[in-house]
């Protein structure tokens, strides 16, 4: 495949994240963010965001298995979740933390299971399509194309 | 979203930055992605940036900490902390410094997820130079930038 082809696949891969919502205009910021003296400032932000949503996400599920749930805590790890989910720009996965965080307030044990199970999936389906979206970035590279910058119309 | 606190005096000249000088400000957030997009966000609008993890560290990196070894004290131009901590609060990392008679100049930014009126208002009563709302965009670290550098001249 030819890099134009690369590119425009990348750009319609890109689009489609954002109009399914998995991602928002504060992951714009990120891309804004990587330069000539920053060339890895995405790939770098978005694996500490695998690495800490993977404690996070362990640490949640390990707080809710107990006989006690502490929920404060539990609320805890969710705020984290929520935070760093914002800042890059992961919508579903933050819009997933603050319906836990509500179910948290009600200490509602079934709901915060299933909360956590949204969390989940919501995770592990963004960081498919991150991962894949960086790969086609990689490959452009390879081939000595550039990234192209998303125009959205929002 | 932006929200400043209302001028008060000026900024002390001790702590004046001359044109061209990078200021050095202290990025404080338990959340290490938050951690390192201020940064980023910082270097890109020319400041030297350094991070600490918690109020604690903070505290110890300005001299006012139990921890402060001899002769480490650096100077900040400014301070930008998260609210929601673990420990000490953002809030009472500000009220610390305000207390100080060598800190208490330093104009110190407040950053939160939650857009909660009161504690907006309580941050600027007790001397937060300005509020910002995360997740913070380049462009809220241009206006803090201007702000800060509206001090110098």
């Amino acid at each position: 495949m030819e890099v134009g082809q690369m590119q425009r696949r990348l750009v319609d891969y890109t689009k489609s994240l954002f109009m399914e919502g998995f991602l928002d205009a504060q992951f714009l910021q990120l891309q804004q963010l990587q330069d000539e003296s920053n060339p890895d400032f995405v790939v770098e932000v978005v694996s500490l965001f695998f690495d800490d949503s993977e404690k996070l996400l362990n640490d949640l599920t390990m707080a809710l298995d107990q006989p006690n749930v502490d929920f404060k805590k539990v609320d805890a790890h969710v705020h984290q979740l929520k935070g760093s989910s914002s800042s890059i720009g992961a919508q579903r996965v933050k819009n997933a933390c603050i319906a836990f965080r509500s179910f948290c307030e009600e200490q509602n044990i079934d709901a915060t299971l299933r909360c956590l199970q949204q969390v989940k999936q919501e995770y592990y389906l963004v960081k498919n399509k991150l991962e894949t979206m960086l790969r086609l970035e990689q490959q452009i590279v390879a081939a000595g194309g550039s990234i192209p910058m998303i125009e959205l119309g929002f | 979203m932006l929200s400043c606190g209302g001028g008060s005096g000026g900024c002390s000249k001790d702590m004046a930055v001359e044109l061209g000088d990078e200021p050095h400000v202290l990025a404080v957030d338990d959340n290490l992605i938050d951690r390192k997009l201020v940064e980023r966000l910082l270097k890109n609008s020319s400041c030297k940036v350094t991070t600490a993890e918690n109020a604690l560290r903070a505290l110890d990196y300005l001299g006012l900490g139990n921890d402060t070894l001899e002769g480490t004290v650096s100077e900040v131009n400014m301070i930008i902390t998260d609210y929601c901590m673990p420990g000490m609060t953002g809030y009472e990392l500000l009220k610390k410094i305000k207390e100080s008679s060598v800190l208490k100049e330093v104009p110190v930014v407040i950053m939160s997820s939650e857009n909660i009126p009161t504690r907006i208002s309580q941050c600027l009563e007790e001397g937060a130079k300005m509020f910002m709302l995360k997740p913070l965009k380049q462009s809220d670290v241009k206006q803090l930038k201007w702000h800060l550098m509206k001090c110098r001249n």
